[in-house]
């Protein structure tokens, strides 16, 4: 027994820790789906439609099922009577097509599934798919959702020719007072384009099964294996615990892998049905083509305010283009818009009305933001029209606007709680890092030289930590366990699915201040359902503010099982925890966790009522979501000659609460920004008017690359949340939330003196090119 | 087709289909699985190797067509234990998130620094430019290549 010697650790929590998963990743030894080869294993290529809308009249598979290696082929039929992929969402009235795993006797959208071939190398199934024949009748198409809703467009499912899924509205406040009450109304319609998640890795898994013990394992490229393994189960009438999903190392997800997909159900099939290892592996095309889109709202805003700036309510109609089936979350995302829709200001009266439309896509579900992008982009592109109109400072708009400190927990008009803020932090924050006056300054100047030259500005708000379960379709709790080995070392099991967040290493620092042990001790488990107890996974910005509190908990419930070996061992009813080691108030004496951990697992000479061994889980249950806030200021020169926006600044502060690790938060808020640079500035899918993907290769749907992104200058303020016991928020979502309506905000600035008030996303610089030469010469070229 | 390709400094022999890719040659016959497979339109640069000194997109070219080469994958950088000094900066940097892209980013700047001691902000950007990241929004992985050039092989 040792002598005491408590010296305080220093605190892991709050530092710049580089990551433990980086090993593995800059040596090229991690394993990703593709990366997994079984005995035996065949592949599986999907034949799929290049049609946006047709009937299928035959489909002939007997040249492919001759061909060599060929093991099998399916049709529509043959998978008619398994299980649809299932939707989650529900609202009342909801209409929700049968969605099967190949297309029945219709195709809905370009790269619709109708038959999978398996072969036994990659090269003779890709052979053998271009040899399936199928005859197709081709129909009308419909993918704009506004033509959609016009009457007599072509009915993307014949049983419903108004292609409406849903209507939701919802109202707080009191709308009509609002509106009466106002000095000036500002309306405006605006665009959250249709934008391709792109995760550098595509969607891909590995099914195996097991025939004698009835049991499936399905390696698949996921955001959430325990969601995926109940769904599937319920699909393939299988035991759910004789389903193992595993999400090996995963290539980025952004939600678009928060869903179940045809394809994963599809190749458990055929791997039960051939009795062997079958790998499927998305190609970059059929990513774009298949794998969920993102944002696909076209809304239309109406803002009433006094002359002095208060603004009093909001009225939003949101046009939501679904797709043509509904995939995991789709018709749910504009209903979290919609929640946001207040942002942060103190406005206590809304309405909005959504409309779910039908088109001949590829389903829209949650990519980065879900349904938040859309909402702040919408609010603040209004707040600036409104400042224009009023001729104010857009900042002294927001600022007199903003909920005040002393009002939280503030109710919004949308019935949520935001939890705690200074909203003005930010953006002040953000106004002295650029110097905002000298910067005006400076504007005022360039203009008078004929330079347009901008300064724009978004202050956002986040509905962050998905979230209180009844809040969510699945549950939204979060859990870990944590167990000390015999030999005192630490395995922490935990319900999210991180896939480049790096919680190996933040649950690590977690870890160590919490229980008090090395950093280097803790391993971080996850991915895996036949080690993680149960848990939800990795979205909505809830990894670490909802997995990082049922860690906490987990840990205090452990902490109480150590104290109690640990008076056992020093013969004490009298016994603190700290640093790792127990000590006795009255002698002194400590024992280490090593000794405690060794003594609870050898079980020697146990207490009454005593469970041996170092175990404890915790599934925690948040009471509310998190509401991070921020606010981002761009600065842009914008060229007349070629309509080319050359980013000056970007400034970025956020407010996520309490850090874990900054190096890491600064990484999440520069992809956050990329991704709503990209949006503001170059992404789009382009349907054309046949519903065929015209941005469906990265040299068409132009991604962000290093020499096109400009430096982030990230900065915090920090507010912790009285949610969890970390005060942590969130942070995976906020850089995208924050940058496309801060890029939009200074491309106008900079083309308000020609009168402009609004640009739709991407501006990309033909857009702005025949912009300024319409508002320049009057000519629409 | 038989190729003899010497692949992180070990030469090997295979009878292969001349459509093979090279990528495809790596990942499959060799086993080596740190170069990844993004596209397979040479537009992501997931898969760059390095092709008798030259940083290539392994993706679109045939494995037949380095027949007695040289090529160098992620998997051959580091020096036993010892990181070489990209990968090490991009560990202190958190230049991978997700790390998909992470060792053709690794590749790609090693190639930057070969041709450029030195590089400015801009020509980082300019050499990176053929790699697509999702996650990271590029910063880190400048910081990283600034930071390998200060170390100096
Ligand atoms: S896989 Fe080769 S460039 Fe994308
Ligand atoms: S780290 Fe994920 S794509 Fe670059």
């Amino acid at each position: 027994m040792a002598t005491p010697s408590i010296t305080k650790l220093e605190p892991f929590i709050g530092k710049r820790i580089r990551r433990k998963e980086d090993p593995r990743l800059i040596t090229g030894t991690a394993t990703y789906v593709d990366d997994l080869q079984l005995p035996g294993m065949h592949f599986a290529v999907v034949v799929r439609s290049p049609h946006g809308a047709a009937r299928i009249k035959s489909v002939d598979i007997a040249a492919a099922a001759a061909m060599k290696g060929v093991a099998m082929v399916l049709t529509g039929r043959d998978v008619a009577d398994l299980a649809c992929v299932p939707c989650g969402a529900s609202l009342p009235g909801l209409r929700v097509p049968e969605h099967r795993l190949l297309a029945q006797d219709r195709v809905y959208y370009v790269g619709h599934p109708v038959a999978v071939v398996v072969a036994t190398d990659r090269y003779i199934a890709k052979d053998a798919a271009e040899a399936v024949e199928v005859d197709y009748e081709v129909l009308q198409a419909v993918a704009d959702p506004e033509k959609a809703l016009a009457p007599g467009a072509p009915a993307v499912h014949p049983q419903w020719p108004d292609n409406t899924a849903f209507t939701f509205h919802q109202e707080g406040g009191d709308i009509e007072k609002a509106f009466a009450e106002a000095d000036v109304v500002v309306k405006q319609r605006i665009t959250s384009q249709r934008l391709i998640p792109s995760p550098l890795e595509t969607r891909g898994c590995v099914a195996q099964w097991h025939a004698a013990e009835k049991s499936l394992t399905l390696h698949t490229s996921t955001q959430v294996p325990h969601l995926v393994r109940s769904l599937l189960a319920q699909m393939l009438g299988l035991d759910e615990n004789r389903v193992r999903v595993v999400a090996p190392e995963v290539g980025g997800g952004f939600g678009c892998k928060l869903n179940l997909y045809a394809e994963e159900a599809l190749t458990s099939h055929v791997a039960m049905k051939l009795g062997k290892p079958i790998k499927w592996i998305e190609s970059r095309r059929e990513n774009f083509l298949t794998t969920i889109h993102g944002r696909g709202h076209v809304d239309y805003y109406e803002v009433a305010a006094k002359k002095d700036g208060t603004i009093l309510g909001i009225k939003v109609k949101i046009i939501q283009d679904l797709g043509s089936y509904h995939q995991l979350l789709g018709p749910a995302i504009p209903t979290l818009s919609v929640l946001m829709i207040p942002g942060l200001y103190r406005a206590k009266s809304m309405c909005a009305d959504v409309v779910g439309v039908f088109t001949n896509c590829v389903p829209t579900d949650a990519y980065r933001g879900a349904g938040r992008p859309e909402a702040t982009h919408g609010i603040e592109r209004m707040v600036d029209i409104l400042a224009a109109e009023l001729k104010m400072d857009p900042a002294e708009l927001r600022l007199k606007n903003f909920v005040r400190n002393e009002e939280f927990p503030f109710p919004t008009a949308t019935g949520l709680i935001y939890d705690t803020g200074d909203y003005a932090a930010p953006l002040r924050k953000a106004m002295e890092t650029v110097n905002y006056t000298e910067l005006r300054k400076q504007q005022a100047d360039a203009r008078k030289h004929g330079k347009l030259m901008g300064i724009g500005m978004s202050t956002y708000g986040e509905i962050c930590a998905f979230g209180p379960s009844p809040a969510t379709p699945a549950g939204g709790w979060e859990s870990a366990t944590v167990k000390i080995e015999p030999s005192g070392k630490v395995t922490v099991m935990t319900g999210v699915s991180p896939h480049g967040q790096g919680e190996e290493t933040t649950f690590s620092q977690i870890t160590a201040d919490h229980l008090g042990v090395p950093f280097e001790d803790v391993l971080v488990q996850h991915g895996d359902t036949a080690i993680v107890q149960y848990g939800i996974g990795t979205f909505g910005s809830r990894a670490t503010a909802v997995g990082g509190p049922a860690l906490y908990y987990a840990i205090q419930e452990l902490i109480i099982k150590i104290k109690k070996f640990g008076a056992m061992l020093l013969e004490s009813d009298d016994v603190s925890y700290a640093n790792g080691q127990c000590t006795c108030a009255k002698t002194g004496k400590s024992v280490s966790i090593k000794e405690i951990a060794g003594a609870a697992y050898r079980a020697m000479k146990l207490p009454a009522n005593t469970e041996p061994g170092l175990v404890a889980t915790y599934f925690w249950e948040p009471t509310n979501f998190t509401f991070p806030f921020g606010a981002h200021i761009m600065v842009a020169e914008v060229d007349p000659g070629t309509g080319a926006i050359d980013i000056k600044r970007y400034v970025a502060i956020d407010d996520c609460g309490n850090l874990i690790n900054p190096l890491v938060v600064d990484g999440q808020v520069h992809g956050g920004v990329a991704q709503g640079l990209g949006q503001a500035l170059w992404e789009q899918a382009v349907y054309d008017d046949n519903a065929q993907l015209v941005s469906g290769e990265f040299m068409d749907y132009t991604m962000p690359r290093a020499h096109m992104m400009p430096w982030i200058e990230s900065g915090h303020t920090i507010t912790p949340t009285p949610v969890n016991p970390l005060g942590v928020k969130g942070v995976g979502e906020a850089g995208t939330i924050g940058a496309s309506p801060a890029a939009v905000s200074a491309v106008v600035d900079a083309l308000s003196p020609l009168g402009v008030r609004h640009i739709d996303m991407p501006m990309t610089p033909e857009k702005i090119w025949r912009l300024i030469l319409s508002k320049t010469t009057g000519s629409n070229a | 087709m038989t190729v003899t390709i010497t692949v992180n400094g070990t030469q090997h022999t295979h009878s292969v289909e001349p459509r093979l890719l090279l990528i495809h040659y790596l990942r499959e016959h060799l086993s080596l699985t740190g170069s990844h497979i993004g596209c397979e339109t040479s537009l992501c640069g997931a898969c760059t190797v390095e092709l008798n000194g030259k940083a290539v997109k392994s993706c679109s070219i045939f494995a037949v067509q380095c027949n007695g080469a040289q090529v160098t994958t992620i998997e051959g950088l580091a020096t036993g234990d010892r990181l070489h000094r990209v990968q090490e900066a991009f560990w202190n940097e958190h230049g991978a998130q997700c790390g998909f892209c992470t060792p053709g980013m690794v590749m790609v700047s090693k190639q930057i620094l070969d041709r450029n001691p030195d590089p400015t902000e801009a020509e980082i950007r300019h050499g990176l430019e053929g790699n697509l990241c999702r996650c990271t929004g590029y910063q880190h992985i400048v910081k990283a290549v600034q930071a390998a050039a200060r170390v100096r092989a």
